[in-house]
């Protein structure tokens, strides 16, 4: 096979390690069927079609694969949680409502990709014995669920999806199902409440597992864009080489998506742990904008606590304790929690020391306040005084101790609510505020602390949208 | 005054409503978007209509409508903006590029609150509103007109005279 073309300009990194992303920005590739099939498209699934569904799963679990949507959470497993001696239907969704401020990956799979997604999902439809499967795909994406819908079409056509595909008796419908612009359906029941044409609250855990009780009451589950793609490279080279990429605990490649303060932002699909901060930004990035210092990194999407530049990290306990500075920090799900923050969704943000740490805030709160759904008390206000705090500060109206009521309000969101919300809103606030609360403090005017009840910043506070 | 649903758009309604063999209750998005695709806007016959067709109570749907930013219940201009305010696209001039795109468009987003998020120019030619991340982070600032995305915008001018 000749060496692959990319487009000028849009070549991978020497570091990278592409197998999700093998045709993202490739000179000689679209998104037929016909280009799908000239490398092996849907070979996976004709080979997954003669085995056991069970030994599929298997080979998912001894991958090790973990969820790429956010959490972490090993697939295999997920897939394991449906109930045994099950009568019910088993539905499938993929989680393609990339939502998470910092996250832009499933974008290009879908959009330059989608029959490899197809193939990845009707192979883990057909390891969970699902026959009828959804896309949840965010409403922000017209162009996209147009080619998963075309791709699906020709799929159909070609005897890849609809009735006794390939002379199997296995039988698979995908529909595309477009959100409407709501974060949270990303989370995984609230994802399913939508799809029923409700409101999308989150559902009341436990089960803790859409696998035990998903959509229509049935058992489902939820898998990640990028997640699904990887079930088919397993299939192509067997779990123990797939196994072999990435680092042990963290198996395999994963897109990191670079956004803000460097030279060259975008998306880098690297083995996980095997790059670390320093050579993702300064190497991969092209490093920080001119004459400018690293000031903090938020690692695995807006709600992953920040990172300050200066921090040191130990990791490990006893004699395998070892000192980070955040340069050290290898791109993993394990360090990454132990360095207090999370790998997340592999959405990187850099910000360097021209910006404002109150405003950078200030503008994730809005975010959250925007975006919660409003169904649990602490996050449905907390989120908003959060959010109208920074607003004052970012106004130059508030006084020192409205940094300690923000963090405050932070600390009674976190815990407190239904879904995983609570923590992705309050996260930002309660590390922003540990790591930062000098800065936020410049920011604030101690002649205002006791003119709590000055008319102006009262008025200021009623009417900021 | 009178809502009709033209038989084209019904069939491809019917249609979408097949992808859900087992509620059809999970076809309200799908209705709702096609209404406002071709409508530009919910009003209060289309959920009513929409309920009807669905077997549902108007308020099953209208909870819906008023829940997700993606539903308007206002008409909004003939080219609908929707640029992108969440941090990584702020931090590559977002909120620069919405100043200047009302400038350019005459709009003015004075009266703008969150339950009423869009304004739109005296001609109608033009409405604009913020959207949360649009998922494209590392191209910022980004914006969507109607369906098309736009990546890395600084030419205001070059954008808007592909809807003239």
């Amino acid at each position: 096979m000749s060496a692959i073309q990319y487009r000028p300009g849009k070549e991978p990194h020497p570091k990278e390690h592409r197998v999700v992303f093998k045709n993202v920005d490739r000179a000689d590739w679209d998104t037929s069927l016909k280009t799908y099939e000239s490398e092996g498209g849907y070979d996976q699934l004709k080979k997954a079609l003669g085995m056991e569904p069970k030994t599929i799963t298997e080979e998912v679990k001894a991958a090790g694969l973990r969820g790429r949507g956010g959490a972490g959470f090993p697939a295999g497993m997920k897939w394991s949680f449906l109930p045994p001696n099950n009568d019910k239907p088993v539905y499938l969704i993929c989680n393609a409502d990339e939502s998470e401020p910092g996250t832009f990956k499933d974008r290009y799979i879908i959009h330059q990709d989608p029959h490899q997604l197809i193939e990845g999902m009707a192979i883990a439809c057909f390891a969970t014995g699902a026959r009828l499967a959804y896309i949840y795909i965010r409403e922000e994406f017209p162009e996209g669920a147009q080619i998963l819908e075309k791709a699906i079409a020709e799929a159909h056509k070609a005897g890849y999806l609809g009735k006794n595909i390939q002379g199997s008796g296995f039988d698979l419908e995908i529909y595309v199902h477009r959100g409407a612009g709501a974060y949270i359906c990303g989370e995984e029941t609230g994802l399913i409440e939508s799809l029923e044409g409700k409101r999308p609250y989150p559902r009341i855990k436990p089960p803790y597992f859409p696998a035990a009780m998903g959509l229509y009451l049935c058992p489902t589950i939820v898998n990640n864009v990028e997640t699904l793609c990887h079930v088919k490279h397993i299939l192509e080279i067997g779990s123990e080489a797939w196994a072999k990429t990435g680092t042990p605990n963290n198996t395999g490649t994963r897109i990191l998506c670079v956004s803000g303060d460097v030279k060259k932002p975008g998306y880098y699909e690297v083995q996980v742990g095997k790059v670390t901060m320093g050579e993702l930004i300064n190497d991969m990035c092209g490093g920080l904008k001119e004459g400018r210092e690293l000031k903090a990194v938020i690692p695995g999407g807006s709600s992953a606590k920040v990172l300050r530049a200066d921090e040191v990290f130990t990791v490990g306990r006893g004699d395998g304790a070892r000192e980070l500075t955040i340069w050290d920090i290898p791109m993993d799900f394990d360090t990454l929690a132990a360095c207090g923050s999370m790998a997340g969704s592999g959405g990187v943000i850099v910000i360097d020391d021209s910006r404002s740490i109150s405003w950078v805030l200030n503008n994730i709160n809005n975010f959250y306040a925007h975006e919660s759904c409003g169904q649990c008390t602490p996050c449905r206000e907390g989120s908003l005084w959060m959010k109208k705090i920074t607003d004052r500060v970012v106004a130059g109206k508030a006084s020192p101790s409205d940094i300690d009521t923000l963090d405050s309000v932070a600390r009674n969101i976190d815990g407190r609510t239904i879904c995983a919300f609570g923590e992705a809103a309050s996260w930002p606030t309660e590390s922003f505020v540990e790591k930062f609360r000098d800065e936020l403090v410049a920011d604030t005017k101690p002649e205002l602390e006791d003119d709590f009840l000055n008319a102006e910043a009262l008025t200021a506070a009623a009417n900021l949208r | 005054m009178s809502f009709a649903v033209p038989s084209d758009l019904e069939k491809e309604i019917d249609d979408r409503i097949t992808h859900y063999p087992v509620s059809k209750r999970s076809a309200v998005l799908p209705v709702l978007h096609a209404l406002q695709h071709h409508f530009g806007y919910i009003e209060e016959a289309a959920v009513e209509w929409a309920a009807a067709k669905l077997e549902l109570e108007p308020i099953q749907v209208l909870e819906v409508v008023t829940f997700y930013p993606g539903f308007r219940q206002s008409a909004p201009g003939k080219c609908h903006i929707r640029v992108c305010r969440t941090l990584s696209c702020a931090m590559a001039g977002s909120y620069e590029l919405m100043d200047k795109l009302c400038e350019k468009t005459g709009i003015d987003r004075s009266g703008v609150t969150h339950h009423d998020p869009i304004a739109v120019s005296a001609d109608g030619k033009f409405s604009i509103e913020f959207a949360e991340c649009l998922a494209s982070c590392g191209t910022g600032p980004v914006c969507l007109v109607n369906d098309d995305f736009h990546e890395a915008v600084s030419d205001v001018d070059g954008l808007l005279s592909q809807y003239q």
